[in-house]
């Protein structure tokens, strides 16, 4: 497996009593893959992630990727984070070739870098711009292009496109999934969106709260190219909202 | 553009009315014209020293001397901030005697540093540093403790380490409040230089009060209190002007 994480768990204090977040989560993760953890709030999402990447440590359990347990985190596994983490007071193409700084390459290339992601994540012209000129979807797209750029083998989200709105959001989410499949990396994507997460992902991870934990991991056999109208993608999203209780009997009436 | 004068129009009825009030004192006042000059006789003072030249000797010796001392300590304060301020550990031994001089006014050294390095351009330095050293050094301390945590989760992610850490991400990081330090100390700088120049030295504007003491000449005295003002002003309206532009190409133009 590329990514495995086995027994993971963690507690925190809370007002003198400990909460546990992660309770003996295990998960594999294959290279390429596209995987969103979704649940409600509090179940250990961004906690599970930060593990992954080597933000945060367990208290016990492992987490190897490769083979090689991840004790911190490493330009080869990018995160991005909700409020995009941007430098402000560098300039969308400075912010770009902050990962490309500690390498050494010559100036002109590191232009070359910055400026091909730029392209690809749709802000060509931008370049001379600063964060705080941008709306919140241009930003998120300045630190994609930003972790791009170092050309990662994976990249951690956490609730990247939680702060847009619905249609901008839609627009990321159509490129992301887009880019995920062209620069084939794998992605680990924490959502509480449903509909996001079947829209994006090869498998669900389905967790759930006190004691965070892995409810049940959800295939999506939709494809690289997907239709938020389609059948098939309604039924996957019912399937989810099953999981989470969330379709009333009368709802289910009234289809029938 | 009347909205755009307004500031000066303000500015020219507030000077006047001080020249006004001067006025009057000096009607109604009993003293000696000499001890209590009036605005008129202050201003012709002025004019003299400038004509002699000699205003403007006391200027530069007096410019030169706060350069070094409010430069340095800036420099230093900030270098030191930016280190103390990434080791919370051993800065909570330092912050106790940092608290213990800060409240010391600047004026109680002057007599040890007199008696140390004489009379001369040392103390007035001295001075000048010891005011701008402490605001700027626990601005920067607590400006480099209040980054927001996300700069050095990103910076870890992508490999930056030190040296690079500190000056590509915390001191722009933590630069607005900085200079928000950096702005305060000013002040209060210049306020000590005239104190530092009044004990331990022989020339610049804080002597050119001392002296027109000594030979009576409130005129003069008066003249220079003037000049010490403007300038402060003057330091001021400069250093904001460049900390408009710094914070301009900090966060892109508007
Ligand atoms: N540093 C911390 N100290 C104490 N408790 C924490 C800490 N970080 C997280 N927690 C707690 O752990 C639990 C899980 O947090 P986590 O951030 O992983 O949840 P999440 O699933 O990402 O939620 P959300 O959707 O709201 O982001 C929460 O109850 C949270 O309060
Ligand atoms: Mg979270």
């Amino acid at each position: 497996m590329y990514i495995e994480v086995k027994g993971a768990s963690k507690k925190y204090k809370q007002g003198g009593k400990d909460v546990v977040v992660l309770d003996s989560v295990s998960l594999d993760i294959e290279k390429g893959e596209f995987v969103c953890l979704l649940g409600p709030s509090g179940c250990g999402k961004s906690t599970l992630l930060n593990v992954l990447a080597g933000f945060e440590r367990l208290e016990s359990g492992s987490v190897a990727i490769e083979g090689a347990a991840v004790t911190a985190p490493s330009p080869k596994r990018i995160t991005i984070f909700q409020n995009y983490g941007l430098l402000p007071w560098r300039s969308v193409l400075k912010n770009v070739q902050l990962g490309l700084e500690p390498q050494k390459l010559d100036r002109a290339e590191k232009i070359r870098i910055a400026q091909k992601y730029i392209d690809l994540v749709g802000l060509t012209g931008l370049e001379k711009q600063h964060p705080r000129q941008l709306s919140g979807g241009q930003q998120q797209r300045v630190s994609i292009a930003r972790g791009l750029a170092v050309d990662p083998e994976v990249i951690f989200m956490d609730e990247p496109f939680g702060a847009l709105d619905a249609i901008t959001r839609m627009k990321l989410q159509d490129d992301i999934l887009k880019i995920s499949r062209e620069e084939k990396k794998t992605i680990v994507f924490v959502t509480h969106d449903i509909e996001e997460a079947v829209f994006l992902a090869d498998r669900i991870v389905v967790m759930m709260a006190n004691p965070g934990r892995i409810k049940s991991i959800v295939k999506v056999p939709l494809g690289d190219h997907r239709d938020r109208t389609s059948e098939d993608f309604l039924y996957v999203r019912d399937k989810i909202f099953e999981l989470f209780n969330l379709k009333a009997d009368s709802y289910i009436e009234y289809y029938i | 553009m009347i909205k755009r004068l307004r500031p000066v129009k303000n500015c020219v009825i507030s000077v006047a009315l001080v020249i006004l009030v001067w006025q009057v004192l000096f009607q109604v006042s009993r003293y000696d014209a000499a001890l209590f000059p009036s605005p008129k006789m202050a201003f012709f003072a002025l004019v003299e020293m400038v004509r002699s030249g000699e205003l403007l000797q006391h200027i530069k010796t007096s410019m030169i001397r706060f350069a070094a001392g409010y430069l340095s300590a800036v420099l230093i304060a900030v270098v030191l901030g930016l280190i103390l301020g990434r080791l919370p550990k051993l800065f909570q031994y330092i912050n106790p005697a940092v608290q213990l001089l800060r409240p010391i006014s600047p004026t109680a050294w002057m007599p040890f540093i007199v008696l140390l390095f004489g009379i001369g351009d040392v103390p007035a330095i001295a001075i000048i540093f010891i005011a701008a050293f402490f605001p700027v050094l626990l601005s920067t301390v607590a400006a480099v403790s209040n980054i927001d945590p996300i700069y050095l989760k990103v910076s870890k992610n992508y490999g930056i380490t030190q040296p690079a850490l500190t000056w590509k991400v915390i001191f722009p990081a933590a630069f607005p409040q900085i200079a928000n330090g950096i702005h305060l100390a000013l002040g209060t700088a210049w306020i000590f230089l005239v104190a530092g120049e009044m004990v331990g030295a022989q020339s610049g504007l804080g002597y050119a009060i001392i002296d027109a003491r000594n030979n009576i000449r409130a005129d003069i005295l008066l003249a220079t209190i003037l000049v010490i003002g403007v300038i402060g002003i003057l330091l001021d309206g400069l250093l904001r002007l460049i900390e408009k532009q710094v914070l301009k190409s900090w966060g892109g133009e508007d």
